[in-house]
């Protein structure tokens, strides 16, 4: 056994655990912070370990809201948050897995011209062309609409070439039985196609789940209503520049409350999330 | 690479592709074209009147003072938070890749930042340097120095530089363990048999075969700092103070909501859709290259 180590393990242990402290510190403090009194905080007095206001802040939080800002219970913002990444991650992978089964196992005139469209969309993120595309939706009255704040995010180019790499490995023989036993494109894909992609479908729902909740420019265009707010644009409201009105321990609970979502997912499927944030950057 | 048996419907696969192609034409396409047509008109004040002007948006752009320090900005920012996260990543990722006891959990526990938003990062980090009340301010106080990124541009800047970077590892170092991991132990075997130390061979085995994934991150994390800086930037500093956060996707922003000139926006959207082309067209030649080996 040749040893391939660079140092003594205690070196790599404590470079690990460092990194983890830098990485979980922030958090850690968040937490403390949400479970402290506000003055306490505000003082700068806060201690560095957890109080007992715990349970009060997080159900004012969760059912009221911050009192001298937004009057948005977060409850309906996490709703909100939830209902826009459940959308876009179901409708990025229905849509995409389609088209890209339209690409592979058609032929058909402008086949490479729709392959190329979608492909191109890769180069064209929301945040360059802002305004003309407020625009659009303003013009079809989406403002203030879920189908406003996913409908244009639900297009993707990495999705359909994840498909389209996957489908392309699936042995011609499969396609070439089911045709035998007389299924045609709508039974081979549901019973052959569908099945054989879920860890695909599994990967790129972790990836897009994430995407979803995390959107910030988007739902801060679209959105006017409070009771439209995301998660992740409501608590930028609740913080007001002037730190005395701040409510930091219900920032902080509404921080950890926007959180906890997406890093489960991603601790609970972390085989999938890898798998997912490798192969859509390929 | 194309598939020898396939099906002959006439209208399924436009059917197929409709929903795709349909978003795509009116929430890209359609929006993009908008852009380039915009950022050659002037609007008056009131929306009243436009006027095409050519290329004087571009030029308005290019004269201005302001628009170099966005660039500069930008530069700064994207070159700290690159350097930052790239370098403590493989740091982290060479020492998980050891065969230590708890690998894999090590692994999880450093993973998990990619999945929060930049914005709540930039709350957190905010949280900890805020003036008056922050734990880390309070230390940094304590030394002496006067710390206050509400007011002071450069200790904005290190506060979103942070803030971006706490984020960034997680995927660096997720990219860096696969490159490690895939690397042959045979090569690395036979240089330790012809007894190159550890040190050396990191250098010159280890570090020029993870060389295509460094580069690779490096396209990754310039797209990163370029676009999703939006959220950080505007949930901490919103530019501030006195412009020395504003990046070029912020400016974007602002000078289309507050300054209402949307041609001069436009103009910048313009710009910025022509470096992230280049940017991603330069990562395919990269990924061309890597097929080969």
């Amino acid at each position: 056994m040749i040893d391939r180590r660079s140092g003594p393990d205690w070196l790599a242990h404590s470079v690990l655990w460092t990194g983890i402290f830098i990485l979980a510190f922030p958090v850690y403090l968040t937490f403390v912070a949400s479970t402290h009194e506000p003055t306490i905080i505000s003082n700068g007095q806060m201690p560095l370990t957890p109080g007992g206001h715990f349970f009060e802040t997080y159900y004012r939080t969760i059912f009221i809201g911050a009192s001298s800002t937004t009057r948005t219970p977060v409850g309906t913002m996490l709703t909100n948050s939830l209902i826009m990444a459940m959308v876009i991650a179901v409708g990025k992978i229905a849509i995409s897995i389609i088209s890209a089964y339209a690409v592979v196992y058609f032929r058909f005139p402008f086949r490479k011209t729709a392959f190329w469209t979608i492909f191109l969309t890769l180069m064209l993120p929301v945040e360059v062309r802002i305004y003309p595309t407020y625009n659009v939706v303003a013009t079809l009255g989406l403002l203030d609409t879920y189908a406003g704040t996913t409908i244009p995010l639900i297009a993707s180019a990495t999705a359909t070439l994840l498909f389209r790499q996957f489908f392309m490995t699936i042995p011609d023989e499969l396609l070439e039985a089911s045709k035998i036993d007389g299924a045609g494109p709508i039974r081979f894909f549901k019973d052959t196609v569908l099945p054989l992609s879920i860890t695909n479908i599994a990967a790129l729902f972790v990836i897009t789940f994430i995407y979803g909740w995390n959107q910030y420019l988007w739902p801060l265009l679209i959105t006017t209503r409070a009771d439209m707010q995301t998660i992740v644009i409501g608590i930028k409201k609740m913080i007001v520049t002037s730190d005395a009105l701040t409510e930091w321990q219900i920032v902080m609970a509404t921080a950890m409350l926007a959180m906890a979502p997406p890093v489960a997912v991603v601790v609970l499927m972390q085989r999938w999330f890898v798998k997912g944030l490798v192969e859509t950057e390929k | 690479m194309e598939k020898r048996a396939f099906f002959k419907e006439k209208w399924l696969p436009y059917a197929l592709l409709l929903p795709q192609l349909a978003i795509t034409i009116v929430f890209f396409y359609f929006p993009t074209v908008q852009a380039v047509y915009q950022s050659f008109l002037i609007e008056d004040a009131f929306g009243t009147s436009t006027e095409f002007v050519w290329f004087e948006n571009y030029t308005h752009l290019l004269s201005q003072p302001e628009y170099y320090r966005a660039m500069g900005t930008t530069l700064v920012f994207s070159a700290a938070v690159t350097l930052l996260s790239l370098s403590s990543a493989l740091l982290l990722a060479v020492m998980a890749d050891r065969q230590i006891r708890g690998a894999g959990v090590y692994k999880t526990m450093l993973i998990w930042p990619y999945a929060v938003a930049p914005a709540i990062a930039a709350v957190l980090w905010l949280f900890m340097f805020q003036p008056s009340l922050g734990v880390v301010a309070r230390g940094i106080r304590a030394l002496g120095i006067d710390w206050n990124p509400l007011l002071n541009g450069t200790h904005a800047m290190i506060l979103v530089v942070l803030a971006a970077t706490w984020k960034q590892i997680a995927y660096n170092f997720l990219f860096f363990l696969a490159g490690l991991q895939s690397i042959p132990k045979s090569v690395i075997e036979a240089a330790s048999i012809d007894g190159a130390s550890r040190t050396r061979r990191f250098w010159t085995i280890v570090f020029p075969l993870l060389s295509p994934t460094a580069f690779f991150l490096l396209v990754v994390n310039i797209v990163y700092v370029l676009i999703d800086s939006f959220g950080i930037i505007d949930a901490t500093t919103g530019g501030g103070p006195a412009k020395a956060t504003e990046t070029l996707v912020y400016k974007v922003y602002l000078d289309g909501k507050l300054g209402g000139d949307l041609g001069g926006s436009a103009a910048q959207s313009v710009i910025l859709m022509i470096v992230l082309v280049a940017l991603t067209a330069v990562q395919f030649r990269y990924i061309e290259r890597r097929v080969h080996y």
